[in-house]
């Protein structure tokens, strides 16, 4: 019998291309195949990890599908109620000023039941960072109407599509926490496309390193999708995204630092 | 340090002896009639002197989640507001129990339902006692009736809280929070330098991360830890009765009364007492633990047991669990932001002698 050659015969140091980000835990994702979340969980973790950060993070994990954030990564977690992540971090970094402070919140969380938290955490210019998952869509609960779903878009409590007059339209809440003078760095990115990931983990790499400056909220949205709750294979909703959310959301830095609108310390210090 | 000695209302003694507990971080929102303690810490600028961070929330909604924040990492943060914004907290204040975290909120009570009324009641017992927000918990409840207590109960309430891993309320009422009283408060303490081992502080290579969470998707582990909670809480029930009497070695007619209404009591006894009576007043200090126990006991001498409260009867119900029905229980008092005085108390007293 001829010779085969097996698995083991590829794990050489030389073969590797691809490794597990220091700090992510062997915990299994829960997330479905093709969710945006997990490709931002190992961003997220990269940049803690290449920015030597661990021993100094304390992040805030939302109520949404990633709930569970804290599983993931190895780092300090605390687990917000619903939509109240920022009042959460306002806390932690104000008692806690050296700490690198930051929430990971889902369009439900941030955008409906936390909008209040949302708007005064970076109105005060709390120095902390948020990662805020835009998928247009209630995932966690089953794919209901977010704040963020498109009009016309379906979903189990806009069965017929979002009627604006009915529903309202899409709120842009980055656009807005981009106005007021808190914040420091606002962009929006994706993670759609191999591309788009690079673009994310540059922005995220200096919203990390504007965070600790302290002069103000730095704020990264990402467009992202749902397969789930969109009713769509990983690759039809990638394809949808591109055609369908990036118009009403488009990519790319809403507020950069140079900008004079950017707010100085609130260290009473 | 010494002691020292002041006139003070009681939000301001709270919001001293906040400063003079160590604590880390207030975070309040404005409410009558407790917006004095906002107001007095933004005065007293702690920042600069004991490092203590005081912050205006947008909301108590907001307040009581940035406790939970401060609270997570070890900390010793407190909030304050009245009935309206109390109930707004409820959900945070049930995910501080859910995450077994310490801290301390103080409810300047108001009249309600609804927005009510500005003025002093006792009507949220049922909220501070049986839980509040949902899920099975409970806080530590204390009930100062004076204004030296509303200074002391700040640093025995976070004693109690870091002791337990448990949020500790201070129940008092709008009377106590805006009367003047002489104080003595408490030498400056001060703020800890470490942490407990559970804080979110950074996960260092030494130790595991820390996760402070009140989620638990499997229903064995969520039942375990109902169960640790319970054991906890019986531990607070044996060990952290606190009650004060007053002339019940031989009563026959015994008060049982907290907070303001308390203190009415203690005027009801006396007069009682000049007719002929044989009156005396339990005072419970904590309301959770309830005195049960000694409730009980005292129960076997009494006639009539009345509870006094500024409400349409709650603690009532912890009264009359205590007596088992040896003995006829009464609710009296006024309601809707009326302090009862201590003639009516002494007169449904004798309506009851007489069998009305
Ligand atoms: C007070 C409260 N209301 C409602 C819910 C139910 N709930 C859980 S997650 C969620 C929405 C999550 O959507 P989103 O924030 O967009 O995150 P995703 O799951 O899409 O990542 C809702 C409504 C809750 N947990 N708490
Ligand atoms: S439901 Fe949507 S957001 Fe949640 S894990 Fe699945 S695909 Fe991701």
């Amino acid at each position: 019998m001829a010779e085969t050659t097996g698995i083991k015969d590829y794990i050489k140091p030389e073969n590797l291309v691809y490794k597990k980000t220091g700090i992510m835990t062997d915990n299994i994702l829960h997330y479905c195949p093709g969710c945006g979340h997990s490709t931002m969980h190992r961003i997220i973790a990269e940049i803690i990890d290449e920015e030597g950060l661990q021993s100094e993070a304390i992040g805030v994990s939302p109520v949404g599908c990633s709930v569970f954030l804290y599983h993931y990564i190895d780092i300090d977690w605390q687990e917000a109620a619903h939509g109240r992540a920022p009042a959460l971090a306002t806390a932690i970094k104000r008692l806690c000023p050296d700490k690198f402070v930051f929430t990971y919140q889902g369009d439900g969380d941030l955008a409906a039941i936390g909008t209040s938290e949302t708007i005064h955490s970076c109105n005060r210019g709390e120095n902390f960072l948020i990662v805020f998952i835009n998928n247009g869509i209630y995932g966690m609960t089953g794919g209901q109407m977010a704040p963020t779903t498109l009009p016309g878009m379906k979903s189990t409590t806009s069965p017929y599509g979002r009627d604006t007059r009915q529903m309202g339209f899409p709120l842009k809440i980055t656009d807005i926490v981009a106005t007021l003078p808190g914040t420091y760095y606002v962009t929006r990115q994706s993670v759609h496309t191999p591309a788009n990931v690079r673009k994310t983990k540059r922005a995220l790499r200096k919203a990390v390193q504007y965070q600790k400056l302290n002069k103000g909220t730095c704020f990264v949205e990402i467009v992202s999708n749902c397969p789930s709750g969109w009713r769509m294979t990983p690759v039809e909703a990638n394809k949808w995204l591109e055609e369908n959310m990036l118009p009403y959301y488009p990519l790319g830095d809403l507020k950069t630092p140079s900008e004079e609108t950017s707010q100085k310390t609130n260290n009473p210090e | 340090m010494e002691r020292e000695l002041r006139l003070m209302k009681g939000n301001e003694a709270v919001a001293e002896a906040a400063i003079r507990a160590g604590a880390d971080g207030y975070f309040g929102y404005p409410i009558t009639p407790q917006s004095e303690i906002l107001e007095y810490l933004m005065e007293a600028n702690p920042y600069q002197t004991t490092g203590m961070v005081v912050l205006q929330a947008e909301s108590e909604v907001a307040a009581i989640n940035m406790v939970y924040g401060g609270a997570a990492c070890g900390k010793k943060v407190l909030t304050t507001s009245s009935s309206p914004g109390i109930s707004l907290m409820q959900e945070g204040i049930s995910y501080i129990a859910g995450a077994e975290l310490p801290c301390l909120v103080v409810n300047v009570v108001r009249g309600g339902p609804g927005l009510g009324t500005i003025q002093p009641a006792q009507s949220d017992y049922f909220q501070a006692v049986k839980g509040g927000g949902h899920g099975d918990y409970h806080l530590i409840v204390l009930a100062p009736s004076s204004v030296q207590e509303m200074a002391d109960f700040v640093g025995l309430g976070f004693d109690l809280a870091f002791k337990y891993r448990n949020p500790v309320m201070i129940l008092s009422d709008g009377a106590i929070g805006q009367m003047m009283e002489k104080v003595w408060l408490s030498p400056y303490r001060e703020r800890s330098k470490t942490v407990p081992d559970w804080a979110t502080t950074g996960k260092l290579p030494s130790r595991q991360r820390n996760i402070i969470t009140s989620l638990e998707l499997n229903p064995e582990r969520q039942e375990e830890f109902n169960r640790k909670l319970i054991n906890k809480y019986n531990e607070i029930k044996e060990k952290e009765v606190r009650y004060e009497e007053f002339q019940c070695e031989d009563a026959e007619y015994l008060f049982v009364a907290y907070g303001t209404s308390a203190r009415v009591c203690q005027k009801s006894v006396q007069i009682a007492r000049n007719e002929g009576l044989k009156a005396g007043l339990l005072r419970p200090v904590t309301l959770f633990p309830f005195p049960s126990e000694r409730i009980g006991t005292l129960s076997g001498r009494a006639k009539i047991i009345l509870s006094v409260e500024m409400s349409s009867g709650q603690m009532l119900e912890d009264v009359l669990l205590s007596v088992n029905g040896e003995v006829p229980v009464y609710h009296f008092g006024r309601m809707g932001g009326i302090v009862t005085t201590p003639e009516e108390v002494v007169d449904f007293l004798k309506l009851k002698i007489m069998g009305g």
